[in-house]
């Protein structure tokens, strides 16, 4: 074994409580599991780990709960406590997480990975309407009167792609700081439907508006919507 | 069935939902009461603790920012009011309480019998961990704690989490081995 090997096998040893507990990722895990089933040395230890595994649970479940004053006191605090007078920001960071909480991970994961390919179809119509309606020239910021994008009502709406690397963190902040809701979505290539005012923007205003938006490190792609 | 997220939870009780505050109540205290009791090792001071732990959740959920997991979020304001009140604590008392912790080594009817039962060994061992090896193999084993959470929640960076835990895990060897069980390891 060399300084290389050593250092791979010790780096594996390290790794085996979270092996056992399952809290490894998919590439670490596939890393232990090919070392145990070519040392079994590191697989008699690893069934070592998995019996301090299983003592820990029953040690903690041992444990028992605490009693019911312990809510009864918290709730007599709670109620105590002001009032919550939920900022802005507060409210729409919550709507934002509930939002995305509501996606499943596997429609979450689709929308970022048919993005790329969505997203040229997608690119593909609205430069066509672009062209038509600004007779060619070049622009940043996008209209369609697509189906999709039709804007129903008051208020003035846009379609938005987030950037796949925006976090959570980041795109709060994005619509905190210039006032947006998300209405819905996420529908074909990511795109989600967000309220830019809740009145209707003259036509200028409001690409001027998109326009200022698409600046931002969160925006992949920005289009208003249009009756 | 769907069961609403903790991140959702979080949401509306900063907007004062006192249901919410009572699902994730209900979600989470057992497990973060065993974490502090853990530490602490004193029923009626978990309970003190965890009730202020969430009332600091009521209060500051509107600033969680959702960069590690709420449980995360949890016994990590746990784990600082645990020790805050270890230190509050005097020294004489504190060392009253770590020399009851520690076991006589002679053969008492209850080591005879753990000895017997590789598994009652094991957890008699666990007990008699420092308070830092403790923590980790709780937080790794019970809490279900990635490296990176174990390392947002301790303060410590990710290796030394590894070799913390590898640490605890040779003590519990070494602790067997006084209760003449030989692990073959370290």
């Amino acid at each position: 074994m060399n300084a290389a090997d050593r250092n791979e096998a010790t780096d594996i040893e390290l790794l085996l409580p979270w092996h056992a507990a399952g809290t490894l990722s998919a590439r670490d895990a596939q890393r232990v599991e090919a070392a145990l089933a070519d040392d079994p040395e590191l697989a008699r230890r690893y069934e070592a780990v998995r019996d301090e595994l299983g003592q820990t649970i029953e040690l903690n479940e041992s444990l028992g709960a605490p009693s019911a004053r312990v809510m009864a006191d918290l709730f007599a605090k709670i109620g105590a406590e002001p009032a919550h007078r939920p900022a802005l920001s507060v409210t729409l960071g919550a709507r934002v997480r509930e939002f995305f909480a509501s996606r499943s991970p596997r429609t979450l994961a689709w929308s970022a990975s048919a993005a790329a390919l969505a997203i040229v179809l997608q690119a593909g119509i609205i430069a066509g309407v672009l062209l038509k309606e600004h007779g060619g020239s070049r622009t940043e910021t996008f209209e369609t009167a697509s189906a999709l994008m039709t804007a129903p009502g008051n208020g003035s709406y846009a379609m938005v792609r987030f950037q796949p690397q925006a976090n959570i963190g980041d795109i709060t902040q994005f619509l905190e700081a210039n006032k947006l809701s998300i209405i819905g979505g996420p529908v074909a290539g990511g795109l989600y439907r967000v309220m830019v005012a809740d009145t209707k923007l003259q036509r200028n205003a409001l690409v001027d508006r998109i326009k200022k938006l698409q600046q931002d490190k969160v925006v992949g792609f920005i289009a208003a919507q249009t009756e | 069935m769907q069961t609403t997220s903790d991140d959702v939870l979080i949401g509306r009780i900063a907007g004062g939902d006192r249901l919410a505050m009572q699902v994730l109540f209900a979600r989470h205290h057992v497990r973060v009461y065993r974490f502090v009791l853990r530490l602490v090792r004193n029923e009626a001071a978990a309970e003190d603790l965890i009730s202020e732990v969430f009332l600091d959740v009521w209060r500051q959920a509107a600033k969680f920012e959702g960069r590690s997991a709420v449980s995360t979020w949890i016994l990590s304001m746990a784990r600082f009011k645990a020790l805050s009140s270890l230190r509050r604590r005097t020294e004489e008392a504190l060392d009253d309480e770590t020399a009851g912790t520690i076991e006589d080594t002679d053969d008492d009817p209850e080591t005879a019998l753990a000895k017997k039962d590789k598994g009652a060994a094991l957890r008699q061992c666990l007990e008699r961990l420092s308070a830092e090896h403790r923590e980790i193999v709780d937080l790794v084993y019970y809490h279900e704690k990635s490296v990176a959470e174990v390392s947002s929640i301790v303060g410590i960076p990710e290796a030394t989490v590894k070799t913390r835990m590898f640490y605890a895990r040779k003590k519990l060897s070494e602790l067997l081995k006084e209760q003449g069980i030989d692990r073959g390891w370290p």
